[in-house]
């Protein structure tokens, strides 16, 4: 699996929804992801993607989006 | 010489806003004079504990000391090292000054502590997250210079907004560029006729005006409802002290912000429209935002982490629980050691845990959502908000546990 269908997947078990044609969605605004489904984000990325991820680097400016997830996941890799 | 305290009188604004003119002129220009600036900082925060309050000023003087010393010996150490347990001591020795002042009055019968100081929690806080985004790697070089800058930011240093060392180096380090300070200018006039308003006019009202009013009501009404005290006064005491909380605070974040607009230095906002919450964790998202997210990220997700990595629950649903347990009596606890503050935390942990319930249950179900819904849910939050302000305005205690009408 690569990054994208690995972030989608956790993403799938985090809200339950599939995100994969709303790859622009802010999951902090309308309210589908909240700080319990961030934690388990970061964690679940260390497991499955080994991206070291400190919990003060999470801004979620930065994080908003599976887009933008994606995105940081890659730099961080 | 008598001492000047932050934003309290006109005269004040005055000396502040002419001190602030050549900062302002060099800012239109697209420079920041960073000497002056701290000049200015220092030249008012020893304004603020001149004359009778310069035991405070010591204290603030060796406190800065501490603190200074600390994180530069962990910025020293974390450059090749990385321990838990020197990450924790140093942990332990940033929190101690401010676990001793909150301590001391439980303890000493109300006496305050020698070392305390007007704003000694909001250094406190700004250091610990300093120290917590050293050991995460976040910070990856330590400044001395621009954390001393930082900790004694002058605008905010009494009583917040709490700005990151991150986010304030940005500000610091570029000076910002014409339109946007411009525009910064524009806000920070607004901010700071909104803040007049706010605390001088709507505050003022309520807080010097009516609640003394109410509060005798209450008082001579103490008898009231088998003893309890509950009466129509009280009531009104829990409302009037809760717009008097709002504006008098927001009031004053305002000048912060604002103030720290003119010296070009982005502050976060600490209020947004709170009374318009729909819910519990939306008001956290809304009140004192500067400390609400400062307790997220550095309390909240870091309990959350730290719990589901080491599996302590096996349910995600006690993780949170357990997590917002510990946020809001932590948070209770730094209000000060007193059982009205407590009870606070815990009510406010109670609330937040029940609305998390009612949201999951409420998910993937029709339930109907219109404007009443929406009205409903905003009253119902507004009154659980006040009820819980009215128990940390400590009135409760003045009512049970006093006998003389003061």
């Amino acid at each position: 699996m690569d990054v994208k269908e690995t972030v989608l997947s956790i993403l799938n078990d985090l809200t339950g929804e599939d995100l994969s044609d709303r790859m622009d969605e802010d999951l902090f605004a309308t309210g589908l992801m909240d700080s319990m489904d961030t934690v388990q984000l970061v964690l679940e990325l260390q497991e499955q993607l080994e991206v070291d991820i400190p919990v003060s680097e999470f801004d979620r400016k930065q994080w908003a989006t599976p887009n933008m997830i994606i995105t940081r996941v890659k730099e961080l890799q | 010489m008598p001492s000047m305290q932050p934003y309290t009188d006109p005269r004040y604004f005055c000396i502040l806003l002419l001190a602030l003119a050549p900062l302002v002129l060099g800012l239109l220009r697209g420079r920041r004079h960073r000497n002056y600036e701290s000049i200015v900082s220092l030249v008012f925060i020893v304004l603020m504990f001149a004359g009778p309050k310069w035991q405070q000023g010591v204290s603030l003087i060796v406190y800065v000391a501490w603190q200074f010393g600390l994180i530069c010996a962990y910025a020293h150490y974390r450059k090749h090292n990385n321990a838990g347990w020197v990450y924790y001591l140093t942990l332990f020795a940033v929190i101690l000054p401010l676990a001793i002042v909150k301590i001391t009055p439980a303890v000493a019968g109300g006496q305050p502590s020698l070392i305390g100081f007007l704003g000694i929690s909001y250094l406190s806080f700004k250091a610990i997250g300093t120290l917590m985004e050293m050991r995460d790697g976040a910070i990856k070089e330590l400044r001395p210079l621009l954390y001393l800058s930082f900790l004694l930011f002058m605008p905010t240093i009494s009583s917040g907004p709490i700005d990151r060392y991150r986010h304030f180096a940005k500000s610091y380090d570029n000076a910002p560029s014409r339109d946007k300070y411009l525009d910064m200018l524009s806000h920070g006039v607004r901010y700071l006729f909104q803040g007049f308003l706010y605390k001088y006019i709507i505050g003022y009202y309520f807080g010097t005006i009516l609640l003394p009013i109410v509060a005798r009501r209450a008082l001579l009404d103490r008898a009231a409802a088998g003893g309890t005290g509950i009466s129509l006064a009280l009531v009104a005491y829990m409302y009037v002290y809760s717009m008097y909380l709002f504006f008098d605070f927001a009031g004053y974040s305002l000048f912060a912000v604002s103030v720290s607009n003119f010296m070009g230095i982005d502050t976060p906002m600490n209020f947004n429209q709170p009374f318009r919450a729909k819910n519990i964790k939306d008001f956290w998202n809304r009140w004192h935002m500067s400390l609400s997210f400062w307790f997220r990220d550095y309390v909240f997700m870091r309990i959350t982490f730290f719990t589901m990595k080491h599996r302590w629950f096996k349910k995600r649903v006690h993780i949170s629980q357990f997590a917002y347990l510990c946020n809001f009596l932590i948070m209770g606890f730094w209000h000060g050691v007193t059982w009205y503050y407590i009870t606070y935390g815990i009510f406010h942990a109670c609330a937040i845990i029940i609305n998390d319930i009612w949201l999951r249950f409420k998910k993937g179900k029709k339930l109907p959502s219109n404007r009443w819904t929406n009205a409903l849910a905003i009253f119902v939050t507004f009154n659980v908000v006040c009820f819980s302000f009215l128990i940390f305005s400590g009135f409760l205690n003045k009512l049970w546990f006093t006998t003389a009408i003061r």
